[in-house]
């Protein structure tokens, strides 16, 4: 169990806290405030600022490592954000295991990245407001990982939505990346609407929604409010995260800078949806019923992901499919309780290594190949590309499960607590992450032999420039190289002496499941689960030439190739039905409401027209009506008072 | 004398009155009517101020008096412009101020 | 009460601008907007220096004066404010200056009468939320009316026709809302004259409901409300009483549609929360569910309506109706989070939606047409334009960080404490609110360069001094909106309606705080 929430103040190094969001912030307002004068230097400004708020993170991470385990947990008051009656929401952030590991991924491969992009972004106009939105993302997800209470990690949420908006629609004058980027905005406020119905829950149940007060608070509430709470959370975590039924927006914000994707869209920002589940562990450990419904997303999810994955002929587009898959991963090791929470955040890291490499790799090539992302027009690039082809195939490695690669360890972690789970569920969530991972090996030994292996199939772009891969500058080749480490070492330096486990414990508790069968049946099962996809994606990819058309291919190609159909099914239901209810109502606006207005108006200028008729201009008459009128009112009168 | 005899005068000369306002187009005759509807007032005035013995009928006579006379002074004048102006004197030529 | 008369001076500050204008000479017409621009600053100054005197924790109503006007019916004029008049006025103090900056080029042929009307309506809106008599509330919330029908019907979007059938759309709107406010009014009168000995005077009448002197039956007090109600639902705009907003909007010129929806509209959700919920607490409650079913109606019909809208004015218009029904649902929530909210809000939204109607006027008159699909591709030809486009749209769909966020927050938290299905309906708003402003953004500013764009001048420094003020604003605001609930937090608290009826303690509460510890 986790020990009872009861931060300490931060003082001395740990009053830091605040200056590790605040710098990005800062570099952001200068960028942008700074306009055109800034262009110069824009770019070493956004690096300065990543790469200095990742120093801060380091000094703080060796200062709690510096601390007993019971004393790693640190809140720092900064002011009152909102003072109302009754509502005290605070600007005031909370360091502790979770936060940190969080804090180092986010500036850490956020510095590598902003490192990438200066080369990535070189011959971009707009290359300073670039960084700009950068340095705004970092501070965003900074204030989401640090926030001590539920509003305030809600405005990083909302912030990271802001971030990722602007960094899909960098490129705004092409309209499906303006579109991309309205439709990720969107979507991702239909599960805002979760976290903020769960913030206003939480206010009424417990009277706040600072961290202290909820996670205390959970043993007096009743367990109905705790489901409902835990389910919005996750409505919310499913917009972030990409995980169905809000999985849609993830493939089209492939349209950003493929940096963004690699930060954004893989490494950091989607997963915040795997933070805030686990980060809300004491609300998911007393409510069961939304943990099943979290681990059945998350399946779902894993296989949704994996599947299109399969079938994306965009490199971009299929790591997305594949990132999506990933997240489904941790997902459902987070709704597994505490005998996945530590290996979703495991796999969370050693994931931001990998698929960050992975991507970084990917704008590597399409830096080379004209900014075609189209597999079917690579090939045979690993002669000409050795640094790229070496860091992606290490990614590659990882991500497949190899050991002792990374994402082994963690991935590997996750089948073994999907089956500890025990009973039905455990067997059907166990054989699910099997599946997983054996649809993984295909779909990523097919994008490595598509790219990498086989004959050129190039194709000039629409100007006629034929394609010359070269292997890209130093700037985005150490990034690439730093993150390989990372996805080789990662998984192998957490798990020496359950490192990992013991560092999360006193944050998200732990127990170990009891697997039904050995330890060593599993990993050979899994070893061979993956072998097997890699052989038969080598089978068809790679023992024979991919055309450089797309076939036709199966019906359940086409329809992984649409994503499942989910945007058709978005399309149908909500598109629609949306642009209908809206112009009914428009017209029922104007000639219901108004026309009710304009006819009241109309029917009182008739009448009055016709009354006016009376006025004829004869005297007579008008003395006529006076004499009746005058008769009349004594007739009445004598009547009355007769 | 009866004094109700008055009264019964004093009502036919205000329908005599009110009838010629009616019936006649002529201007000056249709304000001599009003002058008559008027002094038929007076006359019912009168003879309430000297059936009840008190003098207040008497004096809103006067006052009734001092209002015809100004009445007069005003609408004669309007009379005459009007006739001036377009050689007639019938009120139902003078219709221009409707609808 | 003794003392200098601040609020006095600073109501009546415009008219000396006023007066400066009407001794122009001819020939000079043009400096009537130097004039106009320089009187609403000390205006500003004048409100500044109001909120500095005014003395937080201190009396609920400050910086009164009182002199009789019409001894025989008491009524007197009376002026003070409490912590949501003074932000209002500053609020208002605030964007007329904005306004008249933004509107240099407005007034077609009679710049003078433009920025004259301008002032006389910059006299009228401080003046109605000062004041504490409710028979010069009512004169003033009916005098209003004067300058803004010349405002809508003289200016604006060329087309006589239409554009006068807004101005007397409008006008009888609002003037059958004002009618059935003073019958309203003088059936108050007459059973306040009954028991207390200032009839008119508002923060008398306050205190003898709240104390139970002044009682009225439960008939008469539910026609008296729905006399004030009527008016303020008029005003506000609640649906359905809203149509007239959209055309008035659509017709006048970008500054008088600021100052329409910004400052004229908020006298209305300001009356329900003074007026109504105090003067009349039970018919009040009475008319609660009625009125949030109203209000969440106003929200995502609002919400939905501006989704279908092809021009732009229109669009930003019924985005208005939307918020107005938060506010509305905010004021009606009985509790002090969502009536600070409520208030907030009403500050915020005049900010946010003033910003994005001048910055919408500001792209128009590049182009001269008010069609959305008329635009495309302006950010890159006027990035900065866009760019403010964008911040002001986002604080307009309450994106944390910028003021919006937090009023509306607290207005749905606070509405969820009390009717959590009201609230639930209602955040469906904050997709909606994405949806709108995000579209608009699409159309207008991104993809291709369109022929019709290509020639547009970025913004120029006139312009940027006018909405960069209320960008820092909402900005400073989002993140410190502690400055104006200093003001706030005691009025609302103070505010006799909520001492009425207790806000239910949230169940573990107090608990959680023991174990906190």
């Amino acid at each position: 169990m986790p020990s009872s929430y009861a931060p300490l103040a931060a003082t001395g190094t740990f009053a830091l806290i605040a200056w590790v969001i605040a710098i990005p912030l800062a570099g952001a307002a200068i960028l942008l405030l700074g306009g055109r004068r800034t262009n110069r230097f824009g770019h070493l400004l956004g690096c300065a600022a990543s790469v200095g708020s990742f120093v801060l993170g380091a000094v703080l991470f060796f200062a709690l490592l510096g601390k007993p385990g019971d004393q790693r947990s640190y809140d720092q008051h900064v002011y009152t954000w909102v003072p109302v009656p009754g509502f005290s929401a605070d600007a005031g952030f909370h360091l502790d295991q979770l936060s940190i590991i969080f804090v180092l991924l986010i500036t850490g491969v956020g510095s590598l990245i902003h490192i990438y992009s200066v080369g990535y972004m070189a011959h971009d106009e707009q290359r300073r407001k670039f960084f700009a939105y950068l340095n705004l993302f970092l501070a965003a997800m900074l204030v989401l990982v640090l926030a001590d209470n539920y509003l305030l990690l809600y405005a990083g949420w909302e912030g990271v939505g802001l971030a990722s908006y602007l960094l899909i629609g960098f490129w705004q004058h092409k309209p499906s990346a303006a579109v991309a980027a309205k439709k990720a905005f969107i979507v991702n406020r239909v599960g805002d609407v979760g976290l903020s119905l769960a913030v206003m829950l939480m206010y009424t149940t417990f009277g706040s929604f600072a961290f202290g007060p909820v996670f205390n608070g959970v043993s007096g509430a009743k367990t109905g409010t705790l489901t409902a709470i835990g389910l919005l959370l996750l409505l919310g975590a499913c917009g972030k995260s990409a995980q169905f039924p809000l999985q849609s927006w993830l493939g089209d914000a492939m349209e950003g800078p493929t940096p963004v994707s690699a930060l954004i869209h893989a490494a950091t920002m989607v997963t915040a949806g795997v933070y805030l589940i686990v980060r809300s562990n004491a609300i998911f450990d007393a409510a069961p019923n939304a943990r099943l419904v979290v681990t059945i997303v998350g399946a779902v999810t894993l296989m949704l992901g994996a599947i299109i994955g399969c079938a994306k002929d965009d490199i971009k587009k299929a790591l997305a499919g594949s990132t999506m898959s990933q997240i489904g991963y941790m997902v459902l090791a987070a709704g597994l309780g505490p005998i996945g929470y530590v290996f979703a955040i495991m796999h969370l890291v050693t994931h931001g290594f990998f698929k960050a490499g992975l991507f970084l790799g990917a704008g590597s090539v399409m830096h080379g190949m004209n900014d075609d992302v189209n597999m079917r027009h690579y090939g045979a690039l690993r002669k000409f590309m050795p640094w790229t082809y070496v860091t992606f195939g290490l990614g590659y490695l990882a991500i497949i499960g190899c050991p002792p690669f990374s994402g082994y360890w963690s991935k590997d972690k996750i089948i073994e607590a999907a089956f500890s789970q025990g009973g039905t569920s455990g067997w059907i969530l166990g054989c699910t992450t099997l599946l997983g991972a054996l649809i993984t090996a295909f779909y990523m030994t097919r994008v490595m032999l598509m790219t990498f292996f086989g004959q050129k199939r190039w194709v000039a772009d629409e100007q006629g420039h034929e394609p010359h891969p070269h292997e890209s500058p130093w700037v985005m080749v150490v990034p690439m190289a730093v993150l390989a480490v990372g996805s080789v070492a990662a998984g192998a330096l957490f798990s020496y002496h359950s490192a990992f486990v013991n560092w999360l414990e006193p944050v998200t508790g732990h127990s170990d499941g009891r697997l039904p069968f050995s330890d060593a049946l599993l990993q050979v099962i899994t070893l061979a689960v993956v072998a097997l996809g890699v052989a038969y994606a080598w089978s068809l990819y790679g023992r024979q030439e991919v055309p450089a058309q797309a076939p036709a291919g199966a019906f359940a190609t086409r329809a992984a190739r649409r994503d499942l159909y989910g945007d058709a099914f978005n399309e149908l239901v909500f598109m629609r039905t949306g642009q209908y209810l809206t112009r009914v109502l428009v017209y029922f606006d104007l000639k219901g409401v108004d026309g009710a207005v304009n006819g009241i108006a109309a029917g009182l200028g008739g009448s009055s027209g016709r009354l006016r008729r009376l006025q004829t201009g004869f005297v007579r008459s008008y003395a006529l009506s006076m004499f009746g009128g005058a008769t009349l009112l004594i007739a009445a009168l004598l009547l009355v008072r007769g | 004398m009866n004094p109700a005899n008055y009264l019964y005068l004093s009502a036919i000369l205000f329908t005599l009155g009110a009838l010629g306002v009616l019936i006649r187009r002529n201007a000056i005759v249709v304000f001599m009517c009003i002058e008559l509807m008027l002094n038929a007032a007076n006359l019912a005035f009168v003879t309430f101020a000297r059936m009840r013995g008190a003098l207040d009928g008497q004096i809103i006579a006067f006052f009734t008096m001092v209002v015809a006379a100004a009445e007069v002074v005003v609408g004669l004048a309007i009379i005459i412009m009007v006739f001036r102006t377009r050689r007639s004197a019938s009120v139902d030529d003078a219709n221009l101020l409707k609808y | 009460m003794s003392g200098f008369p601040y609020l006095t001076v600073t109501i009546a500050s415009p008219l000396l601008g006023v007066a400066g204008i009407a001794l122009l000479p001819r020939g000079a017409q043009k400096r009537a907007r130097e004039i106009a621009v320089a009187t609403s600053l000390i205006t500003l100054v004048l409100a500044i220096v109001d909120a500095v005197k005014f003395n937080v924790g201190g009396a609920q109503y400050q910086l009164t004066e009182s002199h009789t006007w019409i001894s025989q019916f008491h009524i007197d004029y009376s002026v003070g404010v409490d912590g949501i008049a003074l932000v209002l006025i500053l609020m208002t103090a605030v964007l007329v200056p904005v306004v008249l900056l933004a509107s240099w080029n407005d007034g077609k042929n009679t710049p003078r009468a433009f920025f004259a009307l301008m002032l006389v309506l910059e006299v009228m809106m401080i003046g109605v939320f000062a004041a504490t008599d409710v028979f010069l509330f009512y004169v003033l919330f009916e005098a209003l009316l004067i300058p803004s029908y010349f405002l809508i019907g003289s200016y604006g979007k060329s087309g006589e026709k239409h554009r006068s059938y807004a101005a007397v759309k409008f006008l009888l709107y609002n003037l059958l809302g004002g009618l059935l406010m003073l019958a309203a009014v003088i059936g108050l009168y007459v059973v306040a004259n009954r028991t207390v000995a200032d009839p008119f005077d508002f923060p008398t009448l306050a205190h003898a409901v709240a104390t139970g002197q002044l009682h009225f039956s439960t008939g008469v007090e539910r026609w008296l409300f729905l006399g004030f109600f009527i008016a303020f639902a008029v005003k506000a705009p609640l649906w359905p009483f809203h149509t007239w907003l959209p055309d008035a909007a659509a017709e006048a010129t970008p500054g008088t549609a600021v100052l329409l929806v910004g400052v004229l509209d908020k006298i209305g959700t300001f009356g329900m929360l003074r007026f109504c919920l105090e003067l009349f607490p039970s018919a009040s409650h009475y008319f609660t569910p009625v009125i949030l079913v109203l209000a969440v109606i106003s929200t995502i019909y609002g919400a939905l309506l501006a989704i279908g809208q092809r021009d732009m004015k229109r669009l930003i218009a019924y985005t208005s109706i939307s918020h107005f029904g938060l506010i509305t649902l905010g004021v009606f929530a009985w509790t002090a989070r969502g009536q600070v909210g409520a208030t907030l809000y009403m500050v915020n939204h005049g900010l946010s939606t003033g910003a994005l109607f001048l910055l919408a006027g500001f792209l128009i008159s590049r182009r001269g047409s008010t069609e959305i699909d008329a635009y495309g591709g302006v950010q890159k030809v006027a990035p900065v334009l866009a760019g403010t486009f964008l911040l002001a749209g986002l604080s307009s769909l309450a994106l944390p960080g910028l003021s919006s966020f937090v009023s509306e927050f607290l207005v749905l938290v606070g509405t969820f404490e009390k009717y959590p299905v009201a609230a639930i309906f209602a955040v469906t708003s904050i997709v909606l609110a994405a949806v709108y402003i995000l579209w608009l953004y699409q159309r207008t500013m991104t993809g291709p360069v369109t022929a019709a764009v290509s020639g547009f001048k970025d913004l120029t420094r006139r312009e940027l001094a006018a909405v960069v003020p209320l960008l820092a604003l909402i900005l400073v605001l989002g993140f410190a909106p502690g400055i104006l609930t200093k003001y706030i937090n005691p009025a609302v608290t103070q505010s006799t309606s909520l001492q009425v009826t207790t806000t239910p303690p949230p169940s573990i509460a107090a608990q959680a705080q023991g174990s906190d510890q």
